[in-house]
């Protein structure tokens, strides 16, 4: 048998390794752990708030405690955690030197931040700064600095973590927060709205098309800690943003909870593209620590002729939750989902989205592929709901699943709801495998096991790769090959 | 440069039957080879196994190239020393884009031989003139590699790939079937052109017409999974008469 024992191969690769699970040594300032009101207050006095806000806080907070007293997490999912002790997590946690608050300018945030970053790829400093992107980072509770504001000042641009909007432009803040995922929307969006602690907001005025991809990179470091980040973006009439989210943590052999929430808006005209490369550390290989990722994304096409496009690349995290979602109501609005998610090991991925039309003539396409690997569980879960009011809505749903190896699964749960007769959807599902044809093709040309696989499966994956900004789809592919090292081969 | 002696092979998934029965063939550099032979007599299996296609099993007999046993290497490792295979039925991959897939194939190659990827106008370039050489549509290669391709288109595909790629030894397995005039031409041309003093051919082939434009060194019949036969070019031209009916019990014996 063509076995081979005179060449052998590629085995020095360090299978699956997370390159990312490295931790800062840098003294950070905790909130007591567990969860409370004082908590709750803790959090919106370090961040000097309003007393709006404060309120707002505390309301989810007791409705929180009702919920985890009466329905608890939500357990439709095919997903498996062990029972998660919300008083064994620091709600709280900021690098010292930035004592909560987001720095005036380059000059005064701590080296070892810029240093932490510099080596996620994300150079801050303004020479070395990426072209093309403006960059919120997020470490931990806190940003710790925002590129090109003044650049983006200039056209009326606002840029910047989510403590400072609520200082500098509080009623933009008011108006929007929770208009789109109300404070008791579920369970993790509800405590996220009890003790969120920064994340990036963004406001486009009118007719203004944003000239750079906005960026927000999270970086969870601190053992122990949830992270429980807030976005919003608002796109004013005729206004176009592409904002992109990137997010890693250390490897550590607990798992981390992160509940974030985002909140999109966009208005008369606008279009807001909100692209994802989500890798937070997906556990060790035999299934250990790694984050829950429990996030609700949301947007609106409030006006007529909107647009909201969702792409997400999923290969992180040990347990994905999270279904980015459009409600289109202006008449002739357009939502997109395009999502890649990867599950290797023993990940745990349950993602989908959600499509409500409500508008006249609004459009929705979903692309959805999943790729299991390992032990990996992948389920599409997904929503499509006509309501009376949308006359020719249509839908174009498609959906794939990827099988790598045989103890993996993968799951397509559609969820479809017309309750206007004038509608149009369509739903295509396939399941596949990487067939030994294929490889053996690719094989007979001179590439190996390993890179015939990565070829294939990018080849799978490209529609919706090619949704993202170019810079960053290169990455994204990169990103798979390394998430399936080990599971091929 | 090819040396296949006494072959035993069988298929994982069809039991226990063995497809080739003690095949043996030599091939020199600079020699064009052709195989003739009924359905289903070994032929594709033959040109799997000098791949080194994982589930093909060789139960034994041997297979040198360039005098180096290559029985145990992966089917890269063999491509990469210089053997190609164009393909009966050419495997479909979406999303993967023919430029793309030949560049990797072509620097693979390249980084073997301890040279550097070749720069992305060059090959561009080196991929257009060959697209134009077969006659390939270029709105073809903007595709997936192989989705949607006509059978023809496909052969074309694969004759694209062999000239970009310039191994040493080329097997092609029926790339002649099913291509109108114009394309066999386009094959024959391939072949001519590419045939120099250290590179060689086996032609896997159900047609003599083939064999009227590219002059082979040997005709070789193919039955049940042995070679019962070897002569010249007047061998095609006698089994496209008589058929494979005489072979009958050569085979049985
Ligand atoms: N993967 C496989 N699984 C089961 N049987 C196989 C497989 N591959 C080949 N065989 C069998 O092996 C025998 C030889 O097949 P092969 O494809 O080599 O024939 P061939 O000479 O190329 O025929 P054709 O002229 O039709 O292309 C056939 O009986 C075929 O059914
Ligand atoms: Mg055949």
């Amino acid at each position: 048998m063509a076995t081979p024992n005179t060449i052998s191969r590629k085995s020095d690769l360090s299978a699956g390794e997370y390159k990312w699970g490295f931790v800062t040594e840098v003294e950070e300032d905790f909130a007591p752990k567990g969860l409370s009101e004082d908590i709750v207050r803790l959090i919106s006095a370090k961040k000097d708030e309003p007393e709006w806000l404060l309120e707002w806080r505390l309301r989810s907070y007791n409705h929180w405690v009702k919920m985890a007293k009466t329905q608890g997490e939500p357990t439709w999912a095919k997903i498996r955690y062990p029972t998660i002790d919300y008083n064994d997590i620091y709600y709280y946690a900021a690098p010292k030197s930035s004592q909560g608050k987001a720095p005036e300018s380059l000059d005064d945030v701590d080296p070892e931040m810029l240093a932490t970053f510099e080596k996620l790829g994300i150079p801050l400093q303004e020479r070395e700064k990426l072209a093309g992107v403006a960059i919120d980072a997020v470490f931990d509770s806190v940003s710790v600095a925002t590129t090109y504001t003044k650049q983006l000042g200039e056209l009326g641009i606002i840029f910047c973590s989510f403590s400072e909007a609520v200082k500098n432009h509080p009623d933009l803040v008011q108006k929007y927060l929770g208009s789109v995922v109300p404070y008791s929307d579920n369970f993790f969006a509800t405590l996220n709205s009890a003790v969120f602690s920064d994340g990036s907001f963004a406001y486009i005025p009118p007719g203004v098309r944003c000239p750079m991809e906005l960026m927000t990179y999270f970086r969870m470091n601190a053992e122990g800690t949830g992270q429980f980040e807030r976005t919003l973006i608002i796109a004013d009439k005729g206004a176009y943003v592409s904002y992109l989210e990137g997010c890693t943590a250390p490897f550590r052999k607990t798992s981390q909870l992160h509940a974030a929430v985002v909140e999109l808006v966009a208005l008369e005209d606008a279009e807001i593209k909100y692209s994802t490369i989500q890798n937070w550390f997906p556990g060790t290989k035999e299934g250990e620590g790694g984050v829950y990722n429990f996030v609700t994304k949301r947007g609106i096409c409030r006006g007529a002729n909107s647009k909201i496009s969702w792409t997400q690349v999923e290969t992180g995290s040990a347990i994905t939750w999270k279904y980015p979602s459009v409600i289109l109501q202006g008449d002739n609005s357009v939502g997109e989902f395009y999502s890649v998610a990867l599950t290797n090991n023993y990940q745990q991925a349950d993602t989908g989205t959600k499509m409500i039309h409500i508008g006249k003539n609004t459009k929705s396409t979903i692309v959805a592929k999943g790729i299991s690997a390992g032990h990996g569980q992948n389920t599409y879960r997904g929503q499509v709901k006509i309501m009376p009011s949308a006359e020719n809505a249509t839908n174009h749903t498609q959906c794939d699943s990827l099988l790598v190896g045989d103890k993996c699964g993968a799951h397509t749960v559609p969820y479809i709801e017309v309750r206007n007769p004038t509608a149009r959807l369509e739903h295509e599902a396939s399941t596949s495998k990487v067939s030994d044809d294929q490889l053996f093709y690719l094989r007979s040309r001179g590439l190996s096991e390993e890179e015939a696989h990565h070829m294939i499966i990018t080849g799978w994956t490209r529609d919706v790769i090619k949704e993202l900004p170019f810079e960053f789809a290169m990455e994204a592919s990169q990103l798979l090959k390394v998430s399936l090292e080990g599971a091929v081969g | 440069m090819l040396q296949v002696t006494d072959l035993h092979a069988s298929v994982i998934g069809a039991g226990d039957t063995e497809i080739l029965k003690g095949l043996s063939l030599t091939i020199e550099a600079g020699e064009v080879h052709a195989i003739m032979g009924p359905n289903g007599s070994g032929k594709s299996t033959l040109a799997n196994v000098l791949l080194g296609r994982p589930d093909y099993v060789v139960n034994s007999g041997t297979v040198e190239f360039d005098g180096e046993n290559i029985l145990q290497m992966f089917p890269e490792q063999r491509a990469l020393r210089g053997m190609f295979l164009a393909f009966q039925y050419p495997a479909e991959v979406p999303g993967v884009r023919p430029w793309q897939f030949l560049k990797a194939a072509l620097d693979a190659r390249r980084n073997f031989a301890g040279e550097e990827p070749m720069s992305v106008r060059d090959f561009t370039k080196l991929f257009d003139d060959k697209v134009k050489a077969v006659g390939i549509d270029p709105d073809l290669v903007k595709r997936s590699l192989n989705e949607g391709f006509s059978g023809g288109e496909k052969k074309r595909h694969e004759m694209l790939q062999l000239e970009i790629l310039e191994p040493r030894l080329a097997i092609l397995d029926e790339t002649d079937s099913g291509l109108d005039v114009d394309a066999l031409r386009i094959v024959a041309e391939g072949v001519n052109n590419l045939r120099s003093p250290d590179r060689a051919f086996l032609i896997v082939t159900h047609y003599q017409r083939l064999l009227n434009y590219v002059e082979p060194d040997a005709v070789h019949i193919l039955i049940d999974g042995k070679i019962v036969e070897t002569g010249g070019p007047e061998l095609a031209l006698k089994v496209e008469k008589s058929g494979y009916e005489q072979y009958a019990t050569a085979a049985a014996g």
